[in-house]
Order: structure tokens, then C-alpha cells, then sequence
């Protein structure tokens, strides 16, 4: 048996890697189904689909290594270790949330997880993460930052802006860009000249091009682009192209219409992330068709539970809302 | 533990004199060699076009004073990052209305992420930078931003209006957890007053009683401080007694000893270097309207810019500017009603 290459993932997060991406797949249905019921307040904007860039990406990081994501960051923040329980109390808005309520979906923060938050801000992480890549390098830590950003957040000024900081200060970070091919509720092909991964390569940051639905793909180039970072070379620039199974937002359909080809759809759909990782799993004799029955089972149960978890805990007490507006001296 | 000393103590023996932005830079040099997480980042940090930074690249060389690109969104932000990884930048913005640009990651982010995750993280950030009309600097480079940041809440503002106050409240600035807006009146950074040698600090949120009076209370910032005081010698001569308050620090405001002073006089004029719609001044005059009604004799008078943006040619921008002349007029109007 040969050692794999840093590139690819030992049996032990394959495994790992389906778990979490049930795990998203179970917890964004989940929220499909409460905010169609009404119980989910505020903006949703669903992961489905998707799974394998954040599962790829963070399962190819180490423990101290630092994430900053985006709106549509509950998978980000699943694969990089959050609980769902903890998870959906925030969403409900609830005392036990990560936030104790304050954030919301959009702005779920586990700071000893290295989770520097989603953000409600499209491109709002990407200096954030640039500059969390600098102090870590400044402060002699040997870890990484991955920047996670959509297709439509390679448009701002700012994502220009970090790569160019990025690479003269040759720091430590990855930008994984997720294509999943709407800005909103545009084609990005309609708003977005050239390819989004060759943005980097003027400024001499390497560009890679996943497939996004591929979980071992996104892990191999995440894995590469972190080896070169720990070794002071500098930022890397990786585009996931994927596929929003869902809207931008839940609860769209009253005003977005509908604007994604039917055809398009099942062709994403017949492509989806996890099943066929599971089959490749049976396949190669990392775990048995029971096994993946049984696991599958335990993440969706364990969203089940989440839910159960967050209606238990209590709202926050209302004077917390004047709290955390500074810290104290 | 930094040494708290009082302005009065100081003036009244003798001090070495420095200039404002010379007493900014002892600051930052201090908290630079205390601690090695201190790093200045900005546009050419290194020459500092104002000077709060100028010589100290030779100490603490290029990696803890970083020119950066002109790239104002991503280096607000890259503190953000820094500082929630255990850094404790200080960032020059240069010029106060050049953080219009990079206004998401100051006011959307800096001011708001402590607060939205529940205070898992705190951000000690100093972002200063030369505020205010300068003599022509025109619209674009006469911006004060301390009324539109007043509402953002989560950032810290301070405006000092002494050399003094100046290096004890950066001093203070850069030890806060906090992000901390910084803002030096141009006018001001030119200016001379006695300093310390060694380091001390100013809290941030006490207002200072810059001169004692009996008749009308001004209160006055940043560059309207030094107006209000020639102003006051120039009233004192027909017998009206001007006490004059130096917020120093717009948030947290210290609102207990501008109504100390309006319960000893009964008269309010408050004078901000702004645009007079929803300015500092407005703040100020409806608290105090609001807490300390009964202790007026006559309605609050504020003192402000015209609401037009401002204007490059000297007489039109002497126009729009608060003047010591406005200030004295205003005083008049409150003692005669």
C-alpha cells in the first residue's frame, strides 16, 4: 500500500467527506421545508447542490486554519466543523445559536472553529480572509485562510483588490471561487468577462479550474493550493463551477418567475455531488450500501433533532439586543 | 498601566512644546515598541504624506509600517482579518471622505462583526485619518465623517483637538479592543501646545472643560475647539463669561459633563466642524434639550456648515466653515434672550 499523495484523501476523509456533504444535504432540505412552513425568519439562501465545494475545501484543512464565507455559507460552515443543533438555533434566532441570535444566517460566526463568519455583504469576506491569511503569517502560524466567494462576488472591485495584497504580500490564502452560474438571478456568463480563474494569473496567482461537483477534485486543488501557501508561495485562485439547485433566496417565486432552463436543471440534477460519491464509495470498498443507508439515516435524523434542538432553546433575553455593540475595556 | 494625567496640570507647568501630528506619532511609536502586534498599514505609511508616521520606518522597518496598495476596501478590510487573528492594526486612511470608498468594510463589517457574532470577536483596530476643510482642499478632501459614523454604531470615534489630547487619546485608540475612529482636523495637524515626553493616556468618552465660564456653555470639536476659545477671550472683554467643553470623543459621547456645564450657565451653543443636518451639534443640543430641559434659560443655538458640500475658492469655503465670528454671534444671541 503506498502513502497517497497530499492531493488525495485517505479512506478515513472519503468517509468523512460523504458524511458532511448528507450532513449539508439534510440540513438545507430541512430549511427548505421549514421556510416554506414559515418557521425560518429572514433571508435563506440555500447550499443544495453544492456540497462538495465546501466538503472538497475544508476537509483538505487543518485544525487553525481560518474560512470566511458568504450568504450562502451553511455548508461552508457545516464541513468546517459547526453543529447543526448550534447551527439551527441560530437560525431560529435562538439563546443557543452561535450567535445567541445576533446573526442569523448570514452572519454565523464560531470563531474557535476558525469560521470568520458568513457575511450578507457579497464579496464582503474576501479582504477579511486576506487580511486573517496576514496576521497569521505575521504572527508565525503555520495556517491557511480559504476564502469562499461566489461567481457574482468576482465581480466587485474588492476581490481584485485582496488577490493583488494577496500576492504582493505572498500570503497564505486560497480563493475558491464558487461558480454556480447565477449572480442573483442572472446568468453570470451574462455579466462576466472572461474566466473568473484566470483573474489571478496577471498578478501571478495560479488558477484552477474544478469541477465543483467532483468532492475529490476540489479537495486535490484545495490540497495543492494550501501545500504552496504553508510553503510562503503565495495565494491561489480555484473556480468550482457547480450548480445552485435553488433559487438565490427561498420564497423567490413571488416576484423572480421562473429564469433557469428546465433542461439545465436536470442536467445539474443527474450531476448532483453526493449519491454518486457514496457509489464510488461502495464501489472502492470504503464502506458497504448498508453503511451509507445507516449514515445517511444518522445525518438526517440528526437534523431532525437540530430542529427539535432549536424550537427547546429558549429566545434570547430582549436586553441582549443592546449587548456586543462594543467590547469592554 | 499608562499614566493618566489631566490637561490643566499640564499647560500649567512648563511643557515641551511638539506639533499635533509629532504628539500622534510618539503615540504610535509607544504602543509600537509595548507591543510587537501593533503594525501601521496605509497608503505611504512610510513618508506619511500628514506625518503621524513619518520617521518611523527606520525603527520598526517595512513589515510593521506597510505601504499598501491604493486599494482603501481591501486594506479596512485585510485590519479586520488581522485583528480578529490577534493583530492590533493601526490604519491610515490618509484623508478623511477616502473612506467613503471603503465604506462595506468599515461600516458593514468592522462596526457590525463583534456585534453579530455574539462577541466571540473583538476587533482592535485604529483606523485614523486628516479630516475637515483644510484651505482648499475643495469637496472631496474637506469631509469631516463623524456624523454619518456616529450612526453606525460598533465604531469609536475621537477628535481631538490638542496636541496633548492628541497623543494620549491615540495612545488610548490603539489599546482599545475596539475598532476606533480617529479623525485629526487637518487645520489642526500644524498646530503646537505643550507634550509630555513619556507616553500617558487620555480615556476614551471624557469630555474635557477646556476653559472655565460662568454665562454660556460651547460646546466644540476638533477644529472649532480653538475658534471657541479665541472666541471666548474675545467676549470676555464685553463681560460674558464663556465656559468652552471639548467632547474629545464623539461615541462614546460624554453627555454628564456637557449638562454639568449647561446646569452652572443655563446657555448652550454647540459647534461642530460639519454639515449642520444630523451633525455632532444636533446630537448634542437634543440631548441635552432632552435631559436637561429645565436647565436652560433659552434654547440651544447650533453652530455648523451650511448643508452644501465644500467649496475650493478661500472666500466661498470661508463661507461654508464655521468662523470665530459665527461662534461669537451665536454666544451674543443666547445671552441677550
Amino acid at each position: 500500500m503506498t502513502t497517497p499523495a497530499p492531493s488525495t484523501p485517505t479512506a478515513t476523509e472519503q468517509l468523512t467527506m460523504l458524511r458532511l456533504m448528507a450532513r449539508i444535504r439534510h440540513f438545507e432540505q430541512k430549511l427548505a421545508e421549514l421556510f416554506k412552513r414559515g418557521e425560518l425568519p429572514g433571508f435563506v439562501h440555500l447550499y443544495l447542490g453544492e456540497e462538495a465545494v465546501a466538503v472538497g475545501a475544508c476537509t483538505a484543512l487543518r485544525d487553525g486554519d481560518k474560512i470566511t464565507s458568504t450568504h450562502r455559507g451553511h455548508g461552508h460552515l457545516i464541513a468546517k466543523g459547526a453543529t447543526v443543533n448550534r447551527m439551527m438555533a441560530e437560525l431560529f434566532g435562538r439563546a443557543d445559536g452561535y450567535c445567541r441570535g445576533k446573526g442569523g444566517s448570514m452572519h454565523i460566526v464560531s470563531f474557535d472553529l476558525g469560521i470568520m463568519g458568513t457575511n450578507g455583504i457579497v464579496g464582503g469576506g474576501i479582504p477579511i480572509g486576506t487580511g486573517a491569511a496576514w496576521g497569521d503569517k505575521y504572527l508565525g502560524r503555520d495556517s491557511v485562510t480559504v476564502v469562499f466567494f461566489g461567481d457574482g462576488a468576482s465581480n466587485q472591485g474588492v476581490f481584485f483588490e485582496s488577490m493583488n495584497l494577496a500576492a504582493i504580500w505572498k500570503l497564505p490564502v486560497i480563493f475558491v471561487c464558487e461558480n454556480n452560474g447565477y449572480s442573483e438571478w442572472t446568468p453570470t456568463e451574462r455579466l462576466t468577462a472572461g474566466k473568473i480563474h484566470e483573474r489571478g494569473m496577471p498578478m501571478g496567482i495560479p488558477g484552477a479550474l474544478v469541477d465543483g461537483n467532483d468532492v475529490e477534485a476540489v479537495f486535490g486543488a484545495v490540497s495543492q493550493a494550501a501545500q504552496r501557501a504553508r510553503a510562503g508561495e503565495g495565494p491561489s485562485l480555484i473556480e468550482a463551477v457547480t450548480y445552485r439547485w435553488h433559487g438565490h433566496n427561498e420564497g423567490e417565486e413571488v416576484f423572480a418567475g421562473e429564469y433557469r432552463p428546465q433542461e439545465e436543471q436536470d442536467h445539474w440534477r443527474s450531476r448532483e455531488p453526493v449519491a454518486p460519491y457514496a457509489r464510488t464509495l461502495i464501489d472502492r470498498g470504503v464502506l458497504t450500501a448498508d453503511e451509507w443507508e445507516t449514515l445517511d439515516r444518522e445525518e438526517s435524523d440528526a437534523v431532525d433533532g437540530a430542529v427539535e434542538f432549536a424550537r427547546a432553546s429558549p429566545f434570547p433575553d430582549a436586553d441582549e439586543a443592546l449587548m456586543h455593540v462594543f467590547t469592554e475595556v | 498601566m499608562a499614566v493618566i494625567a489631566e490637561t490643566k496640570t499640564v499647560t500649567e507647568t512648563k511643557q515641551r512644546q511638539t506639533y499635533f501630528v509629532k504628539a500622534m506619532q510618539e503615540a504610535i511609536a509607544a504602543a509600537m515598541r509595548e507591543d510587537p502586534n501593533v503594525v501601521v498599514l496605509g497608503e505611504d505609511v512610510e513618508r506619511s504624506v500628514i506625518g503621524a508616521t513619518r520617521g518611523l520606518l527606520d525603527e520598526f522597518g517595512p513589515e510593521r509600517l506597510r505601504n499598501t496598495p491604493i486599494s482603501e476596501q481591501a486594506f479596512v478590510g485585510a485590519a479586520i482579518g488581522a485583528a480578529a487573528a490577534g493583530m492590533r492594526p493601526v490604519v491610515d486612511m490618509m484623508i478623511g471622505a477616502f473612506f467613503y470608498v471603503s465604506m462595506d468594510q468599515l461600516a458593514s463589517q468592522a462596526a457590525k462583526l463583534p456585534y453579530m457574532s455574539g462577541g466571540q470577536i473583538h476587533l482592535p483596530i485604529t483606523y485614523f485619518t486628516a479630516t475637515g476643510p483644510s484651505g482648499g482642499g475643495a469637496a472631496q478632501h474637506s469631509e469631516n465623517l463623524h456624523p454619518m459614523l456616529m450612526n453606525v454604531a460598533g465604531l469609536k470615534i475621537v477628535m481631538p483637538s490638542t496636541p496633548y489630547d492628541a497623543k494620549g487619546l491615540m495612545y488610548s485608540a490603539i489599546k482599545d479592543p475596539n475598532p476606533v475612529v480617529y479623525l485629526q482636523d487637518h487645520v489642526l495637524g500644524g498646530t503646537k501646545g505643550p507634550v509630555p515626553r513619556e507616553i500617558y493616556s487620555i480615556p476614551i468618552g471624557v469630555a474635557d472643560v477646556k476653559r472655565p465660564g460662568a454665562d454660556v456653555t460651547v460646546v466644540a470639536i476638533g477644529a472649532t475647539v480653538p475658534k471657541a476659545l479665541n472666541s471666548a477671550a474675545e467676549l470676555e472683554d464685553d463681560g460674558i463669561s464663556v465656559e468652552v467643553v471639548d467632547p474629545r470623543t464623539i461615541v462614546p459621547l460624554d453627555i454628564d459633563t456637557i449638562l454639568e456645564s449647561v446646569e452652572r450657565t443655563g446657555r448652550l451653543v454647540v459647534v461642530d466642524n460639519a454639515r449642520i443636518t444630523g451633525s455632532a451639534a444636533s446630537e448634542i443640543a437634543a440631548s441635552v434639550c432632552e435631559r436637561g430641559f429645565d436647565l436652560l434659560k433659552t434654547a440651544p443655538v447650533r453652530v455648523a456648515w451650511p448643508d452644501t458640500p465644500v467649496p475650493f475658492s478661500a472666500p466661498l469655503e470661508r463661507r461654508v466653515v464655521v468662523q470665530q465670528e459665527d461662534i461669537t454671534s451665536a454666544v451674543r444671541t443666547v445671552v441677550r434672550r
